[in-house]
């Protein structure tokens, strides 16, 4: 065993992009359930990202065409998902089981000749020769667009919810959407929109594992983090800077069990790579056993069906 | 304000034939739209329509691939059985795939720690028991979390999954490893060791007692959902909570009750797989059951004898699946995303059961 090899800053770093895909997942479905729409469908979304990116990336040869091509496939997916449920009334939480399902199926069959081959490479940003500051350097100037872009929307996503007028609407279509459209506003229209939204993070995400993080494409290689950014959501109260917070967290287990892995402790290597469910579920726990404080944080209308009678 | 083109307008009670008449018509929409699929990929949507429908049962290889069918069906229909009760009452068990993984460990745990005795009429019953117990357990988890902790139980449920496929690896690879296996991964053979083997009943018919066992569970929740206090509950406290609270239905109790069912049974399919089709634990022991149950149990419509024929055509689709990709090259995800497709093509004509659609409009608003 030797814990001299893991090195905090690497770790940081690393925690960082590992977090990503989570982060950018779980702001999308933030939007997506402030406004009132509850879309289980992230898993799915993220796969359909994953590959679309991939499969872009791979042909053109441009990673930045693969992460417009990752958002462009996955929006598609998402608005299947709105005219199911809003046009068509269907249940939200079934529909997005399906969207899950059928994203893990289409994925597969779009992603056959793609197995093991390696994509363009996206590299780092560097700003000037910042990136070879001690500690800083690593962690704040050397890393992916996309992860710049992560953090940009975090702050993005608060700024709008909170300070502007077409923020204020989405989050009143989602506490009552019977009050919203009294007062005329498009029920449908703020939520198709961030449904779309929804599904354009969470397939940035997708592709930024597909072509970064491992960069390979796999059946299923999303592993559930779909599901924990619809768990981090729950944790962060629906609030961004929370969501940033339980994103790195996740992250930070992540990154954390791979070193140890690799620094061969002495615990079973199932146990380690089953952590950071077991933590985002203990996690989960925590944050809900308040019973009252956890129904007043949620948007009231949540995962409720609109049907305008008038 | 402005009159739209095609307008709802909602029932005042659900269509009776609208609610039967949508799987039917889902089934034939994704025909099309799944040949159109095919099509794109490069296949004769025709001929490939027939080999998935037509030809396992009617062709001629049928003689192989109708056995196949009950083996498939059978955990389908046992875990959608489970299911179905929880997504009637509003508890979504969504983990099934890891009650079915906890049920086949726990069987062949029990099972594998009596080898080599041959006391058959002692092991296999117990293995039976720790099969459903493991799931049960297993669905327990969330059930209590969201009991005690007002935890969501979809969450916990399906991160759990992932939690039992690393548990399965780990069985796999140590404590039941096969000792005689030449350091391969898995467990010995649980379908060749005469006091766990859940063997055919009657040879090339696929009926085995996982399928026994998956007839009885619908019989059984025909009965509970018909004629017991417990399926009034379940149906009162999905369609109308608020009556159901005032009804003095417990909550809590249907939480737990809903979850531990759907989790033994989950775990039972896995126990019957894991001793009998499968025959060992292996890493890839698990192939989505527990996931494609959850579109049975829909396209079911959540009635029993629903969930049977779903399961049954659904059965049909895998088997179909695997006979496309042999003689027509057809991928194996294609099926995955046809079954989703299925799903989806439900949820959309379901909206016909709920509402009536009028063309033009009435001057309302």
């Amino acid at each position: 065993m030797d814990f001299g090899s893991i090195n905090p800053v690497l770790l940081i770093a690393s925690l960082m992009v590992a977090s990503t895909p989570i982060l950018l997942a779980a702001l999308g479905e933030l939007v997506t359930e402030k406004s009132g729409v509850l879309n289980l469908g992230v898993e799915g979304m993220m796969i359909v990202g994953a590959i679309s990116g991939f499969i872009v990336a791979v042909e053109t040869g441009s990673p930045a065409l693969g992460f417009v091509a990752a958002a462009f496939g996955a929006v598609v997916l998402s608005l299947i998902f709105g005219v199911l449920t809003q046009l068509l009334l269907s249940n939200q939480v079934a529909t997005g089981l399906g969207l899950t399902l059928f994203g893990l199926g289409v994925s597969a069959l779009m992603g056959q000749g793609y197995v093991g081959i390696r994509p363009p490479s996206s590299p780092r940003w560097e700003f000037f020769g910042l990136n070879e500051l001690p500690v800083v350097g690593p962690i704040l100037f050397n890393q992916h667009g996309v992860v710049y872009l992560s953090l940009g929307l975090v702050i993005g996503v608060w700024w709008y919810l909170r300070t502007t007028r077409s923020g204020l609407i989405l989050r009143a279509v989602g506490e009552s959407h019977e009050a919203a459209h009294a007062l005329g506003y498009s029920v449908l229209g703020t939520r198709f929109a961030a449904i779309a939204f929804g599904g354009a993070c969470a397939g940035i995400g997708g592709a930024f594992l597909s072509l970064v993080i491992v960069p390979q494409w796999t059946e299923g290689m999303t592993a559930g983090r779909g599901w924990i950014a619809l768990a981090i959501v729950v944790f962060a109260s629906w609030r961004p800077g929370r969501v940033l917070l339980g994103a790195y967290l996740f992250g930070g287990v992540t990154v954390l069990q791979l070193n140890l892995q690799a620094a061969g402790i002495a615990i079973p290597v199932e146990l380690l790579s089953m952590s950071p469910y077991l933590i985002t579920i203990l996690v989960l726990v925590v944050i809900s056993s308040d019973k009252r404080r956890a129904a007043a944080l949620a948007p009231a209308s949540l995962g409720r069906t609109f049907h305008a009678s008038s | 304000m402005r009159e739209a083109l095609i307008r709802l307008e909602k029932r005042p009670t659900p269509s009776k034939l609208w609610s039967w008449a949508t799987p039917l018509v889902a089934v034939v929409a994704t025909m099309i739209a799944g040949g159109l699929l095919f099509g794109a990929l490069g296949t004769d949507p025709i001929v490939a329509i027939r080999t998935i429908f037509y030809d396992p049962l009617f062709g001629e290889f049928a003689f192989y691939y109708r056995g196949q069918l009950l083996v498939k069906a059978g955990p389908l229909i046992l875990i959608a059985i489970g299911l179905s009760l929880g997504f009637r009452a509003g508890i979504w068990n969504i983990g099934a795939e890891g009650q079915y993984i906890m049920g086949a460990i726990c069987g062949a745990a029990v099972g594998l720690a009596f080898y080599p005795l041959e006391i058959r009429w002692l092991i296999f019953p117990l293995v039976v028991i720790s099969g459903a117990l493991g799931g049960f357990l297993w669905a327990m988890i969330p059930g209590i979390l969201r009991t005690r902790f007002n935890t969501n139980e979809i969450l916990v449920s399906l991160l759990l999954v992932y939690v039992a496929e690393q548990i399965l690896a780990w069985m796999a690879l140590g404590p039941l490893r096969n000792p005689d296996g030449n350091g391969f991964p898995g467990s010995r053979n649980l379908a060749q060791y005469s006091s766990t083997s859940n063997q055919e009943l009657i040879v090339g018919w696929g009926l085995h007692w996982g399928v026994v066992a998956a007839l009885i569970a619908v019989i059984f929740a025909y009965v509970v959902l018909s004629r017991h206090i417990l399926g009034l509950n379940i149906r009162l406290a999905g369609e109308a909570p608020r009556a159901a609270r005032f009804a003095g239905v417990n909550p809590e109790r249907l939480v737990l009750l809903c979850l531990g069912i759907s989790g033994a049974l989950a775990g039972l399919a896995g126990m019957f797989e894991v001793t009998g089709p499968s025959g060992q634990i292996g890493i890839d022991f698990n192939v989505g059951y527990g996931f494609t149950a959850i579109i049975v149990a829909f396209l079911g419509r959540l009635h029993p004898i629903g969930v049977m024929l779903a399961g049954l055509l659904m059965a049909l689709t895998y088997i179909g699946g695997e006979a496309a990709q042999a003689s027509l090259g057809l991928p194996a995800a294609a099926i995955q995303a046809f079954q989703g497709m299925l799903l989806f093509f439900l949820l959309a004509f379901d909206v016909l059961t709920n509402f009536r659609i009028r063309f033009g409009g009435r001057a309302t608003a």
